[in-house]
């Protein structure tokens, strides 16, 4: 899995601009840096006998030398990630922002999809598009020419948006007030799943060109979801995709993920997809109010 | 799942640490990786002692206990051992669970010099 991402942060490109690291230039490094995090108090355990670790794994500890001594730390891996996405998630209601987070693997119709809703939702909100790709800008490009606003992030070799690349991509555009953001994340059923960017729901678009087996071979993902959306579905006469099988499967990992079955060429089942944007949109900003 | 932005994420974890505790080696680096959190530890390793090259930690070790997936059935109410999102529950036979336990990601503790 993954042995291909190398998100080094040299490569990673906000329009075409390199992400310019954050982190105070005191020591050298020679991992991909980010921001030095807030102050964390990393409790020295003095007694080896209180360290729970020891406990668990009585026996294990005995390369402990004198020298050395245990420090508890208790954190989770990713929490610099959710660091930015709080942070992203504030700004959102700050702005009364609904962001979505648009997951699938490479060419289910991600793109086609925003160009259609785009163009349905423009004159109900303000729209504003953060495209992930490893690399070119054709997909911003494709949003822009709807007249939408759009910033690409070139992940390089990395294959998935974290909530420090949204960090950055915020601060270089201007969304206005009450906006629906879409970030159209790298194609990839498996890795974006675990990266919360900050957004009020991940949606996942599964094309039924790419087999019904899906949710049971990238679980994480259809977990990890709070709406699918089968596209493609004018190709059905032409295959011979279970609609029903796909579904159940999607069910056997997330039961009460909602279903819209769509096809973003020909515009069938769109409404629907509108629909519960609205809803969601509604919900999230009713929450705020409270 | 992306063992290596995890690995450059302990790392960062690591040097955060040393600015506070002042220590100048890493021994050995304690995780908590669930089952199911989708982590393929060799890859981890893999990708740890890549990133750990030249740093505080390139001695340390990675040490990996695997919490194991739990949940609770939403029909029968039963907890159940969870070794995948797809398992059905093995009393009821229902989908329908909520994991307790078992996909977490953390940092435990540093043996450090
Ligand atoms: N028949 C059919 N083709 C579609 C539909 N939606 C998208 N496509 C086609 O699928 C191909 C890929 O579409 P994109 O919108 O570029 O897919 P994507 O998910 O954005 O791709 P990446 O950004 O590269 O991951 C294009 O040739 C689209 O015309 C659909 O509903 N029906
Ligand atoms: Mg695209
Ligand atoms: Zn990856
Ligand atoms: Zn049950």
């Amino acid at each position: 899995m993954c042995t291909t991402c190398g998100c080094g942060l040299s490569q990673i490109r906000i329009n075409n601009k390199p992400m310019r690291i954050q982190r105070q230039s005191h020591q050298s490094l020679t991992y991909r840096p980010l921001r030095p995090s807030p102050a964390q108090n990393h409790e020295p355990i003095k007694d080896p006998a209180s360290n729970p670790l020891k406990a668990k794994n009585p026996g294990r500890r005995d390369h402990q030398t004198s020298e050395t001594r245990m420090i508890k730390i208790e954190r989770d891996i990713l929490a610099e990630n959710n660091r930015y996405a709080t942070q992203n998630r504030h700004y959102f209601s700050a702005h009364r922002i609904f962001a979505l987070n648009l997951l699938s693997s490479p060419g289910s119709g991600k793109t086609t999809l925003l160009v259609q809703t785009i163009q349905m939702l423009r004159n109900l909100y303000p729209i504003a598009v953060i495209e992930g790709d490893q690399q070119t800008d054709h997909d911003a490009t494709r949003i822009r020419a709807t007249g939408a606003p759009a910033v690409q992030i070139n992940t390089g070799k990395g294959c998935h948006l974290d909530a420090a690349m949204i960090d950055r991509a915020l601060q270089q555009m201007h969304i206005e007030n009450n906006s629906v953001l879409f970030i159209e994340n790298v194609g990839n059923l498996v890795c974006p799943a675990s990266f919360d960017l900050g957004e009020a729901h991940k949606v996942i678009i599964l094309s039924v060109t790419e087999g019904e087996d899906k949710p049971l071979k990238y679980p994480d993902m259809f977990q990890a979801a709070d709406l699918l959306l089968l596209n493609k579905c004018d190709l059905l006469p032409h295959l011979t995709f279970d609609t029903g099988l796909a579904i159940e499967y999607a069910h056997r990992i997330n039961p009460s993920l909602p279903v819209i079955q769509i096809s973003a060429t020909h515009g069938s089942g769109m409404t629907a997809w509108l629909e519960w944007i609205e809803a969601c949109r509604r919900a999230t900003a009713g929450a705020l109010r409270q | 799942m992306h063992e290596l932005s995890l690995a450059e994420n302990i790392l960062q974890l690591i040097e955060d640490a040393a600015q506070q505790q002042h220590f100048t080696q890493v021994e050995a680096v304690w995780l908590e990786i669930g089952q199911l959190a989708c982590v393929e530890h060799e890859s981890l390793r893999f990708f740890f002692n890549s990133v750990k090259k030249d740093t505080i930690a390139q001695e340390a070790k990675l040490e990996i206990i695997t919490i194991t997936g739990q949940g609770i059935c939403d029909r029968c109410h039963q907890t159940i051992a969870v070794n995948s999102y797809d398992m059905a529950c093995p009393r009821c036979g229902g989908y329908a669970v909520t994991i307790t336990q078992g996909e977490e990601m953390r940092m435990n503790a540093l043996e450090v010099k």
